[in-house]
C-alpha cells in the first residue's frame, strides 16, 4: 500500500512538474528582437563580424550566430526557425523544391568570395602548379587506391607515395571542390584524411613532404610560412591559360579559377519584408560586407556585384540563381545580370 | 637457508613490484594532468583577465572574451542540477529501499546501467526530437540544460543506490525495531548517512556534464551570442518585464563550444583565447572535484558506525 502511495504521488509531483514548465514555453521565443542566423562556419566569420558590429551601432536588436553547417542551416532555415541561412554552396534543387512546397519563399545574396587553395609542403619543389585535369585525376573516385603515388599524376614526379587531406564530406568546401574538379558535386575518392577541422589538415600538409589537401584560402594565408599554394592551370579559365595562384586579385579579375566560390546569405523573404531589424541588418550586411569579409581574410566581390546585390534585396527578388547552373569560373556580375535581363 | 625465506623474499619482490608500478601509473596520470594544465597555462594566461571574462565573443581576437559562454554554461549546470538530483535521489531511493526485486525492477536495472554508457549525442538527438520539437522547449537553456540531466541521470541514480547499500542493514533494523515509518527510517537515517556518497557522486556527475559539447551542438546551442538572458523581472529591451522563469527559454553557447570555435579558427591569434577558455573549463572542473572530496570527507568525520 504505502509502496504505491509513495510512488504514485512521485509521478504525479514530475508530471505537474514538466507540464508547468511546458505551458510556459512555447511563446519563448517571441519576446524580443532577435535575428537568427545559422549554418556555414565558413560564412560564420563573416556573418560574426558583421554581427557584432551591426550590433554596437543599433542598440535593442540582437544577432546569434551558429555553426551547423551549410546543409543544416538550410534545414533550419527551411523549418522557419531561422531568419538568414549561411551557406558556402548554393541551394540545392531537393531544398528549393522542399522550400517552394512549404510557401517559403528566399532572397539569394552571394556576400563574398572565398579561394579553394590547394596545397603543399614547402620542400614540395615539383608540384608548384598543377592543371585542372590533374587534380580531376587525383581526386576522383576512380583514382581511389589507383593514383597513390606522385608519379602516377605526372611522369617524372617523385615515385612516393601521396598523402592526401581533405576537408569532411558535410563540409561546403568538399561540396565546391568536387563539383569544380571532378565535375559532380560530392564525388571524390574517399581514400584521405579528412578533417572538419581545418588546422588538422593545416598540421597534415605542413608536417609531410609528400602531402596535399585544400581547404578555404583564410587557413592558408594565417600558414604561409609553412605551406605552398598550388597554381591552378585551366584550359575554360576565361582570363588566361597560365597557372594562376591564390591571391586577393586573381579573385577579383576572375582569373582564380574554377576555385573561386562565392558564400551565400538567404533571407527568408517573408522576414525581411515584416520585420525591420531583418532588413536593416541585410542592407547593413552587403554594405559591410566588402570591408569586413577581407578583414576576416575572404575575397570581397567587385563593387558592382554589391550595387546589383542591393537592388535585388530592395525588390525582394526571391530564387535561386546560381541553382541548377554551373557557375564554375563565370564572373560573379554575369550571373547576377543574367537573371536580370 | 630455509625455504620459508625464500617465500618471503619472493612476496617482498612482488610487493615491490607493485609498489614500483603503482607509483609510475601513478605519475603518469599526475605528469599527463600537470602538462596539459602547464600547456594551457602557457598559452593562455596572457589572456586571462577580468576583461576576458567581461566581454563577448569577436572577430578581433584580443577583444574576445566568455562572456556568453560562462553565463551560459553556469546558468545550464544550475538546471542540470535542478533536474537530475531529486530526479536521480528519488529514483534510487524508491529502487533500493522501496522497489520489490523482481524481474521488472532487474529490468529498469539494467536499462540504467546501459544508459550509462550510451555516447553522449545520443542524448542530443533525443532531445532534439523530444524537448525541441515535441515539448516545445525550443533551443533554449531549458532544453540544453534536461539533456545534460537526462545524459547524467544514469550516474546520480546508481551513486545513490551505491551509497544507500553501504549502510550496514543493523542500522535500518535498529530504527524499524524502535517504532519509526519507512519514510522516517530514510529522512532521518539513511540520507543522512548517504550523503556523503551521494553527494560525490553528483559533483562527479556534474562534473562530466560541464564538459559535453556534442548534445548541445545537436540541440542547436549557437556559437556567437552577444547578450546574456535576461535577469528575472528585468526590463527587455521590447520594453515588456521579463518573468521570472524568461532566462530559461533564450539561447546560450557554452564554454566548449566557444573554445571548439575558437581551436578550429585560422592562425595563431585565437589559439590563446582557446586556451585561456579551456584554463577556465579545466579549474572549473578542478573546483567542482575538489567540492566533491571537501564534502565527502566532512561527512565522513560525522558519521561513525
Amino acid at each position: 500500500m504505502r509502496n504505491h502511495g509513495i510512488g504514485a504521488s512521485f509521478v504525479v509531483a514530475v508530471s505537474a512538474l514538466v507540464g508547468l514548465v511546458g505551458v510556459g514555453a512555447p511563446k519563448a521565443a517571441a519576446q524580443d528582437r532577435v535575428i537568427r542566423v545559422d549554418g556555414s562556419s565558413t560564412v560564420f566569420t563573416i556573418t560574426q563580424a558583421v554581427a557584432e558590429d551591426f550590433q554596437k551601432s543599433n542598440k535593442g536588436v540582437k544577432v546569434t550566430v551558429g555553426i551547423v553547417g551549410s546543409g543544416g542551416g538550410i534545414a533550419k532555415f527551411l523549418k522557419g526557425e531561422i531568419d538568414i541561412a549561411d551557406a558556402s554552396r548554393p541551394i540545392t534543387q531537393s531544398e528549393a523544391d522542399e522550400a517552394k512546397s512549404k510557401g517559403l519563399e528566399f532572397i539569394e545574396l552571394p556576400v563574398a568570395f572565398d579561394a579553394l587553395t590547394v596545397v603543399i609542403n614547402k620542400q614540395n619543389t615539383w608540384a608548384e602548379s598543377m592543371t585542372v585535369d590533374e587534380l580531376k585525376k587525383l581526386w576522383e573516385p576512380e583514382a581511389e587506391k589507383k593514383i597513390t603515388k606522385w608519379s602516377d599524376i605526372r611522369a617524372g614526379w617523385p615515385d612516393t607515395k601521396i598523402q592526401l587531406y581533405g576537408p569532411g564530406t558535410n563540409d561546403g568546401t568538399f561540396f565546391y571542390f568536387t563539383e569544380a574538379v571532378v565535375g559532380t558535386p560530392k564525388s571524390s575518392r574517399s581514400d584521405f584524411t579528412a578533417s572538419e577541422d581545418d588546422n588538422t589538415l593545416v598540421r597534415g600538409v605542413a608536417g609531410s613532404k609528400y602531402a596535399l589537401g585544400y581547404f578555404g584560402y583564410a587557413y592558408y594565408i594565417a600558414h604561409k610560412d609553412q605551406l605552398k599554394a598550388v597554381a591552378v592551370q585551366w584550359d575554360k579559365n576565361p582570363v588566361t591559360k597560365k597557372p594562376v595562384g591564390p591571391s586577393q586579385e586573381a579573385v577579383e579579375n576572375g582569373s582564380y579559377a574554377p576555385l573561386s566560390r562565392p558564400l551565400f546569405i538567404y533571407v527568408n523573404k517573408q522576414a525581411a519584408q515584416s520585420r525591420p531589424e531583418v532588413k536593416a541588418f541585410v542592407d547593413y550586411y552587403l554594405a559591410h560586407a566588402a570591408k569586413l569579409a577581407a578583414e576576416v581574410k575572404y575575397v570581397a566581390l567587385p563593387a558592382k556585384a554589391y550595387e546589383l546585390l542591393n537592388s535585388r534585396f530592395d525588390k525582394l527578388q526571391t530564387g535561386s540563381v546560381f541553382l541548377g547552373k554551373n557557375t564554375v569560373g563565370m564572373h560573379i556580375e554575369d550571373v547576377l545580370t543574367d537573371e536580370q535581363k | 637457508m630455509r625455504p620459508i625465506d625464500h617465500t618471503i623474499r619472493r612476496g617482498q619482490l612482488q610487493d615491490l613490484i607493485f609498489r614500483v608500478l603503482g607509483v609510475s601509473l601513478l605519475l603518469l596520470c599526475l605528469g599527463t594532468l600537470g602538462v596539459l594544465i602547464f600547456n594551457l597555462a602557457h598559452d593562455g594566461l596572457s589572456r586571462l583577465d577580468l576583461k576576458f571574462f567581461s566581454s563577448f565573443a569577436s572577430r578581433h581576437a584580443d577583444e574576445a572574451g566568455i562572456k556568453a559562454a560562462w553565463v551560459g554554461t553556469a546558468l545550464i549546470m544550475l538546471v542540470t542540477a535542478l533536474t537530475a538530483i531529486p530526479l536521480g535521489l528519488a529514483a534510487g531511493i524508491y529502487l533500493e529501499e522501496y522497489a520489490r526485486k523482481n524481474w521488472f525492477t532487474g529490468l529498469i536495472e539494467i536499462n540504467i546501467a546501459n544508459l550509462a554508457g550510451v555516447p553522449s549525442i545520443i542524448y542530443g538527438l533525443m532531445a532534439l526530437g523530444l524537448l525541441v520539437y515535441k515539448l516545445n522547449f525550443g533551443r533554449s537553456i531549458l532544453s540544453g540544460g534536461v539533456t545534460l540531466a537526462f545524459l547524467i541521470l544514469p550516474i546520480v541514480i546508481v551513486a545513490t543506490r551505491e551509497a544507500l547499500r553501504s549502510i550496514p542493514q543493523s542500522m535500518r533494523e535498529a530504527a524499524y525495531a524502535l517504532g519509526a515509518t519507512r519514510w522516517q527510517v530514510i529522512r532521518h537515517h539513511l540520507l543522512p548517512y548517504s550523503a556523503g556518497g551521494i553527494s560525490t557522486g553528483v559533483i562527479i556527475a556534474l562534473g562530466r556534464a560541464i564538459g559535453e559539447t556534442a548534445p548541445l551542438i545537436t540541440i542547436g546551442a549557437l556559437t556567437y551570442i552577444a547578450f546574456l538572458p535576461p535577469a528575472p523581472f528585468s526590463m527587455m529591451d521590447s520594453g515588456h518585464r521579463a518573468g521570472a522563469f524568461s532566462w530559461l527559454m533564450t539561447d546560450f553557447t557554452v564554454l566548449p563550444i566557444q573554445m571548439f570555435n575558437w581551436v578550429s579558427m585560422p592562425g595563431e591569434d585565437f589559439q590563446a583565447n582557446a586556451a585561456a577558455a579551456g584554463l577556465v573549463l579545466m579549474l572549473a572542473t578542478l573546483g567542482i572535484n575538489a567540492v566533491a572530496i571537501g564534502v565527502r570527507y566532512r561527512m565522513r568525520r560525522r558519521i561513525k558506525w
